[in-house]
Order: C-alpha cells, then structure tokens, then sequence
C-alpha cells in the first residue's frame, strides 16, 4: 500500500491504495466520485477523462500514486459556485449534446481542457480534439455544436434544432 | 412555428442535468454494503468439448466465496427465444438450449463456462485464472455457408447448422418465380450485410441481492426492458416466482438493442447471491462486450429485381443467410425474419415479393436486433439493387423510385410482403430532400471536387419501417411468444403533482421530459410537476420495454389512455364539488368549468379533494386519483424517410469523406424536435459507421480480431459530417392517440445504402465500371474495388 494525497475539486484528501489501483478506480471506489466513467479498458473512449493539474487525462491509464500531490478535477466539480452549470455544461443541455449521458462526463471535461488551449476552435478542430471520445449517441453533430456555442460562437447556421 | 411548451416544444431534458454533474446512477455506480465480485472464465476457444474443469486450487485462494460450473445449471431451464419460426415445410426451427453456464461443449469465444464470486474482483480474477479446464478444441463452424453443407455442427443434438428455412410469403413463391423468369429486365445483386456490435457506451453490468428474510431476490441490471428480463428469469430460466424477483434498470448508458436480452450473467449474480447471502456483482470490462454482447446483422443475400424497360417494379426476389451466431438470442429469430422479410416490398407497389431466409448457427457470438434490426437489412437490400437497376436501364434514381412509389391516396396499402401501410406520402418526402440538396449545383461541385483530384458522388435513397411493435393480435400468428403492448400507470398525488410509471425505459431517449410535455399538456398543468417513473419492476406496471421505436407510439399511448381516464374521474370529481352533472361539465388548461357559467374548480383542487374526501359521494366515486392503462397497438407504425449524401472518395487512397448528408423523415406527429432530430442523429452516426467503418471480423478459428476499440473502428466525431435533418411535414399514425410513428432507428436504417450508393456513383464518375462494394467501405475496399474495375 502506498499513501497518496491530492487536491480534488479543490479538497484535499489522503489515503492508503495499492500500487496499482488506477486513478478512475480510486476516484469512484475510494471517494465514490461514481460521475467519472470507465468504458473501454483501453484508454480509447474517453468517458474517464478529468484533469491534473490542469491537463485532460484518461484516469484508466494512469495509476493514482502517480497523481500524489496533484490537483485533480471531475465532473463532479464542474457546476458553478451556486450549484448551477456551468457554460460548458449548459450547452450541451442547450444543444441536446447528450443522449444517455454515459460518455458525457468525459466529453465535458475533455471540452473544457481544448477550450482552455484553443477558446475559438473551427468545427475541424473540435472534431480532432475529440479523436480521444466516443459517444455511440449522438452523431456528434450537437457535441461539436455544444463546445462551439460554448466558445461564444454563433451556432444558429449549424441545422435547425 | 414551433411552440415554446408542450407537446411539440423542444424542451430541454432534465435528466441532462444529473449527467452533466455526475450525478447519474448507472447500476456500476452503485455499492452495496458486503457487496462482492462475480469474474467469469470464458473459452478461449470457438468450439470445444469441456473435457473437465478443475476448480480445488481456486477453491482455496483469498477472498473465494463460491464457484459455478455449468453442472450448477445443468438442471435449470434455457434462455429462450421469444419467436416461434416454422420452416417453409411446416416445421418449427430447432431451439438448442442455451444454458446459463455452458455445459458439455463452448461454443463461442467468450462462453462462459465458469464463474468465481470473491470478496475482490482482484481476487476474483486471480482464482478465476487458477481454474483449470480442459476443453477438447474442435474445428470451428464460422462460415454460415459451409456450416450448411459441413456435417459438424455447433450443437450436435440437432444434427444441423440451420435453425429454420423460412419463406415469406410462402405462398407467393411460384408467382414470383414465374414473373421474374418473364420480367424484360432483371438485376441481380450478391450483398453482405456486415456483423456489427452495438457498442453501448455503458459496458452491461449486473447486481444480485438475495433477502433470505422473504426469500426475495433483486436484480439491477443494464436492461432496456425490466420486466421482459423478470419474465424470462422467472417463467424459464431460474424459476423464482415474479413476485419474488423485483428487476431494476437505473440509469442505462445506451442499448440499441443489446440490453434488450436477458444474458447468463444475469441469472449467475442471482444464483450467486442466493448461495453465498450477499450481493454479487458483474460489471463486463469492453473485451467481454465485444465477445458476449449480442451483435448484428450479418446477412449474406441475393437479391434480384425484375422490372420493366420504364423501371416499372415487377418483383423482388430475395435470398438471405443470416447468421444467429452460437445461441439463439432472445429476439433473434423475429430478426431477419418479420423485421426484414415483411419490409421486402420497400416504399414500392411492386406486385411480387417473396423473401427466403436461412437462419445458421455458427461458433460466434449470438446475433440479434440492433438499432433498425432487419429492416436496415431489407432496406439495404432494396435500395442497392434499385440503384443498379436505375443505373441499367438508364433511368434517374429519383425518378425509378418516385415512379414506384405508392401514392398518398392509396393508404391504407397492403404491400406485396403482407404490411398494411396506414399512412405516409414519398413524393412529398422526395420533394423536400430535392429542396434540401440543390442537385442542379452537384454536377459543379463534382468539378470542384475533380479539381481537386477527387471523386465526388451523390447518393439516394429511401426507406420505410415498421416500428412500434407490435400489435400482439399479429405478432401472435406470426410466431410471437409474448404480447407487445404497454402499460403506464398515471397517478395524481394529493398536493397535485404526478408519478407516471411507464412500462418504457429510457436510456437516452429522454422519456423523463417529453412523456411529461404530454401528460401536461393533457392536464393543463406544468411538466415540472410531473415525474416518470421508470426501470424497476416493483414501481412500473407490466410493460415491454424500449426497443423497435416503441417507446412513445405504444407506452406513450398507454399514457394518454390512462390520462383520459383520469380526466374522467376528475371530471366527476370537479360536478361534485360544483354540483354539476359531469356531463356538464368542460376541462380546458387545467380548469373545470360548469358550462354556460363561471362556476369553476382547478385541477389542484380537484386532486385534493379526490384525498380528502370529506362530503363524497362514495357510492358513486371511489377516492383516489391514479388510473393504470394497458394499450396495444392496432398495427406497426410506418416512418418513411427520403435521404440524400455527397461524398468524396480520394482514388489514390480510396478513403471516402462524407461531405453533406441529409435526412428528411415521417415520423407523424412529433412531440420534441429537437429530441427526435437528436435521435436520427445518432442513428445516421451508427449508419454511416456500418457503412464505411464497422465491421465485426472473426478468423477461421472463430477468433474476434475485432474485439477492442484498438481493433473495431468505432465512428469519432472527425469521420462524421454536420446533418440536415428535416422532419417537418410527417402524415400522422392514423391507429395511436398520438399520432406518432417512433424515430429510433430512422438513422441507421436509411443512411448505409445512401452512403454505398453515392460511393457507386462516385467511381462510376471515373469511369470505373464498379457496381457494389460490401460494407465497410474502407479505403483498402474502395481502392481494391477501382483497381479491379
């Protein structure tokens, strides 16, 4: 076992894991943060990503000793101060970006980290940034069409609805 | 104009706000106190005899708690299949047992034939791999043809491969026979329709409970359909009585059809639970989905269509294999049989239809219903050979199927496979994808594409389905082994808020917020004071569940129904209180009103009074305010749709790029816009995926090459287009109170054909006479398909 600590959507926490225990583990066993979802196994799909220290990362592949001393954030962490989405998660409410709901902790967290490196990108660049997420919902129309109204642009030309 | 609330208002989901947050309860989020880990051993092998299996070391590792064997099953029943087919001779198909562990042989790769329960998966997976089986590899059946003419066979005690040899319509082969032989013009066309995995985002995951203090069991598990899973576990697989077995489906991330079944997993946990007095758990990691999970498809047919010069339809004649894999899925003979078979005359009024379909077990996976579920099969089949045919004869592919069309003043149109169409209008469909598409501009931009050094190719297509199944009257002599109705029970609670348990599930579908834009709608009340219950046995009244785009058209049926009756009492209610006869009395935006006065009580009112029923009329008026209806179809509901695409296909590499795709659908009615034009979305997504990039692949040992998303190309959000999507003038259903056709799998039926037609057409620019690719279109296929032309 091996003691780990970190910041998690701002609060500290320490515990005793087993070397192997994978971060996406150890967040929805140890601190029953369940929003954080595995989907694959092989870090392709993408519905386990949340930050470290600020970068998008897949938490199935990366062990949560290596995480120790880090600042963490999920899904969980994401609403606004009051308890209200944020403008991320408002879009994709706003544009349907979400159907059963499965990949949308990843997609979201994934939005948020091209977002923060890019805050305008083109339709090709959302495209590409999700190459790391699958949804088998949606098509992906309203995903793109949600991290694009995100960015402030202006999505009324994207379809009707 | 679109409206702001109610029915036909784009509401925005309110379940979206639990899983924008990570709120939402899928059944691997949810721990039990002393909850334990069910780890399956699964054959490595496609068919082997199960020589022995040597379970003491496992036996004696940390944290075992229990092993099951197939011997543990050996004595409890199949897990059958819901569909009854006779042979074209008059005999039933063969119905191998299909065990909850196997026993004596595997016959798959990922057959289960042993599980550990442990206090950790950890431990779990470690006795799990200390279980020792011999298995006697045998030869693999994966080829369907030669495992119809091979005399080794998946299950020896059927002495076959073919589970049925089945015509449809039996009795219309002679004269489809003979109008073919006498056609002018007749186009032939060998097709595969690829083996897909449905590929929920959600792996499937199961809970059992067992309470020894009422000799009850819970089950939360991954399902489309509680009850149907209740049913089977109770009345074939373990026996528990339905009132001892409550089954809940929580928040479900996607199914398309794979979570309709009832799966061994599902009865193990239960088994496991009872032995070892403490809840088991199974969650499938994204392997054991790719080799368990029910897939589809996977037809191989022959199609021939006989016309005249004009490309006036004739007859279309049809030959499938469909592969049923090692087992028979729960829906996996209705599957290629009256899913596909009865939609084999199309949009068309094609005088001859007959259909022969041959259903073959092999050593792979169980093949069942997934998203669109045989028809996207007829409708492949239909709309490809039509397209070869245009190109023949030399006719337009907009006009070869406008002049076959049947006409809006034909309905109700009993088509050549047996269907009675109620309703729909092609033309006008074709009318607006021809607004939609602005062909006059094609012919320049196939310039700007050939400017470019690349193809560019249009292609078209249409469709029809028969969803809302099913009306049980029908279904019944057509080899149905359960009624298809739905039920909803509407309960008003005394502070005027409601529960509407609804027989539906919904996994995406987003029952929770338009099943209320209805119901409040109804009642003149505010949605937000409506919740549907959904998922658990022990709260919902006896439904079947979501699949086939049933959803609203039968439980959304259902609901309305038993609103009516509660605006029955309710109006006997409000006469009391008003002191009215109730025929006198009008319900309007909430309000009863004594007619000719300003007398009034509102609907709040009148729920309160229906709980505190002091001064009531007992006699006449029972208290209480909740009214339960069942409702079953009068007939299938027949969306239609006309779709158009453009692709680029770049002839050095063969890779095709979908630039523009555009849906137009009848859906009837529409209750949510922007919920219904979401799901044709994600139906174009899987579509388009069947077309170019999925495609199930096992070698002749019967290994899954694809068995990873490393492996099996899962569409991303960089190979799919923008749609446009247009479902703006439907014909409502003239049979449900709603008027709705159901929208679920539009997407995937209608767009694979599209999209292999507009790759025909691109290459066939380029003069390369090539007339079919077999899906998915990969690069290497499209490349090889140029080289060879």
């Amino acid at each position: 076992m091996a003691s780990v600590t970190m910041k998690v959507n701002g609060k500290s926490v320490s515990k005793d894991v087993e070397g192997r225990t994978l971060l996406v583990d150890f967040l929805r066993n140890d601190l029953r943060l369940t929003g954080t979802h595995v989907g694959c196994d092989t870090s392709q799909c993408g519905a386990c990503v949340v930050h470290v220290n600020g970068q998008a990362v897949k938490a199935c592949a990366i062990f949560a000793v290596e995480v120790d001393g880090a600042e963490v954030a999920t899904i969980e962490g994401q609403a606004n101060a009051d308890g209200s989405l944020n403008v991320i998660q408002q879009a994709f409410q706003d544009h349907h970006g979400l159907q059963c709901g499965f990949c949308t902790p990843g997609m979201v967290m994934s939005a948020a980290a091209l977002l923060k490196e890019n805050p305008k990108p083109s339709e090709a660049e959302v495209r590409s940034y999700l190459e790391g997420n699958i949804c088998r919902c949606t098509g992906y129309h309203n995903i793109v069409k949600a991290i694009m109204a995100a960015s402030g642009q202006d999505v009324a030309a994207i379809a009707a609805e | 104009m679109p409206k702001d609330h109610g029915i036909g208002a784009s509401d925005k989901r309110r379940e979206d706000v639990r899983f924008l947050t990570g709120a939402g309860h899928y059944t691997d989020d949810i721990k039990h106190y002393g909850a334990t880990t069910a780890v399956f051993c699964r054959s490595t092998v496609a068919h082997g005899v199960i020589k022995s299996i040597d379970t003491s070391e496992a036996e004696g590792m940390p944290g075992v708690l229990a092993i099951f064997t197939g011997a543990d099953f050996a004595d409890v029943g199949g897990n059958p299949a819901g569909w009854l087919i006779n042979s074209r001779d008059g005999t039933p198909m063969k119905e191998p047992k299909r065990p909850v562990l196997a026993h004596g042989k595997v016959r798959h790769v990922g057959d289960a034939y042993a599980a550990v329960i442990a206090e950790t998966e950890l431990q779990a997976r470690n006795a799990a791999e200390a279980i020792v089986a011999e298995i006697e590899e045998l030869p693999a059946i994966v080829d369907m043809a030669a495992a119809l003419a091979g005399d080794a066979f998946v299950h020896d005690e059927i002495e076959t491969n073919q589970c049925f040899d089945w015509g449809w319509i039996e009795d219309n082969r002679a004269a489809t026979d003979a109008a073919i032989k006498a056609a002018p013009h007749v186009t032939t066309l060998e097709l595969v329709n690829n083996r897909l995995v449905p590929n929920a985002m959600e792996p499937r995951c199961s809970i059992g409970n067992y309470d020894a203090g009422n000799d009850s069991y819970v089950l939360q598990t991954t399902s489309q359909n509680p009850h149907l899973t209740r049913l089977l576990i109770s009345a074939f697989v373990m026996g528990i009585p339905e009132n001892k077995l409550t089954v809940i489906a929580p928040d479900v991330g996607g199914g398309f059809g794979s979570k309709i079944y009832h799966y061994g997993e599902e009865a193990l946990v239960l088994a496991a639970a009872r032995k070892i007095g403490r809840p088991v758990k199974w969650t499938a990691d994204r392997t054991e989905a790719f080799l368990t999970d029910a897939h589809g498809r996977d037809h191989v047919t022959k199609i021939e269509l006989a016309c005249e010069k004009d490309g006036t339809f004739i007859a279309f004649r049809t030959e499938t294999m469909a592969n049923v894999g090692a087992y028979l899925s729960n829906f996996s003979t209705a599957t290629p049989t009256f899913l596909h078979g009865t939609l084999m005359a199309g949009n068309y009024t094609v005088p001859n239809v007959y259909v022969n379909v041959k259903a073959v077990f092999t050593n792979t996976a169980p093949v069942d219903a997934y998203r669109g579920a045989g028809r996207p099969e007829a409708t492949y089949s239909i709309e490809r050979v039509i397209d070869k045919a245009a190109r023949e004869l030399g006719i337009d592919p907009i006009e070869i199927r406008r002049k076959n069309f049947v006409k809006p003043d034909q309905y109700p149109f009993t088509s050549a496979a047996g269907l009675e169409y109620d309703s729909g209008n092609y033309d006008a469909l074709m009318d607006t994808l021809e607004k939609h598409i602005d062909r006059k501009g094609f012919e320049a931009r196939r310039k700007e594409s050939e400017a470019k050094g690349m193809l560019r190719g249009l292609g078209l297509n249409a469709y029809i389905e028969a969803c809302g199944i099913a009306p049980s009257n029908l279904v019944g002599v057509l080899g149905s082994r359960v009624g298809l109705y739905d039920a909803a029970t509407v309960r008003v609670n005394a502070t005027g808020n409601l529960s509407v348990m609804v027989g539906a599930h919904s996994h995406g579908q987003g029952h929770e917020t338009v099943f209320p834009q209805i119901v409040g709608e109804m009642l003149g009340i505010d949605p937000q004071s409506i919740d549907i219950v959904h998922g658990d046995t022990s709260k919902i009244p006896f439904g079947m569940g979501t699949y086939g785009s049933r959803s609203l058209a039968v439980c959304g049926s259902a609901m309305v129904r038993a609103t009516e009756k509660i605006i029955a009492k309710a109006k006997k209610i409000a006469a009391h209180m008003l002191e009215a006869s109730a025929d006198d009395v009008d319900f309007k935006d909430g309000q009863f009103t004594v007619k000719g006065t300003d007398k009034s009580v509102s609907f709040g009112e009148v729920a309160l009074k229906a709980y505190i029923p002091h001064n009531f009329p007992l006699e006449d008026i029972e208290p209480g305010l909740e009214e339960t209806a069942f409702y079953d179809p009068a007939n299938f509901t027949y969306p239609s749709g006309a779709y158009a695409c453009e692709v680029e296909v770049d002839p050095d590499t063969g890779k095709v790029r979908v630039d523009r795709f555009v849906a137009v659908d009848d859906f009837g009615n529409i209750m949510n816009p922007m919920i219904v034009t979401g799901q044709v979305h994600g139906g174009l997504g899987q579509g388009i995926g069947q077309a170019l990039l999925e495609g199930a692949r096992y070698d002749d040992d019967g290994q899954l090459l694809s068995a990873s998303y490393m492996d099996y190309t899962m569409p991303r959000a960089d190979d799919l287009p923008f749609y446009t999507v247009d479902h703006a003038n439907g014909t409502p259903c003239t049979h449900n109170p709603l008027g709705v056709k159901g929208c679920g799998e539009a997407g995937a039926i209608g767009s694979p054909p599209t999209i292999v037609n507009a790759v025909v057409d691109a290459l066939q620019s380029a003069g390369k006479n090539v007339t079919h690719i077999d899906m998915p279109l990969t690069p290497l296929r499209v490349w090889d398909a140029m080289q060879n032309a």
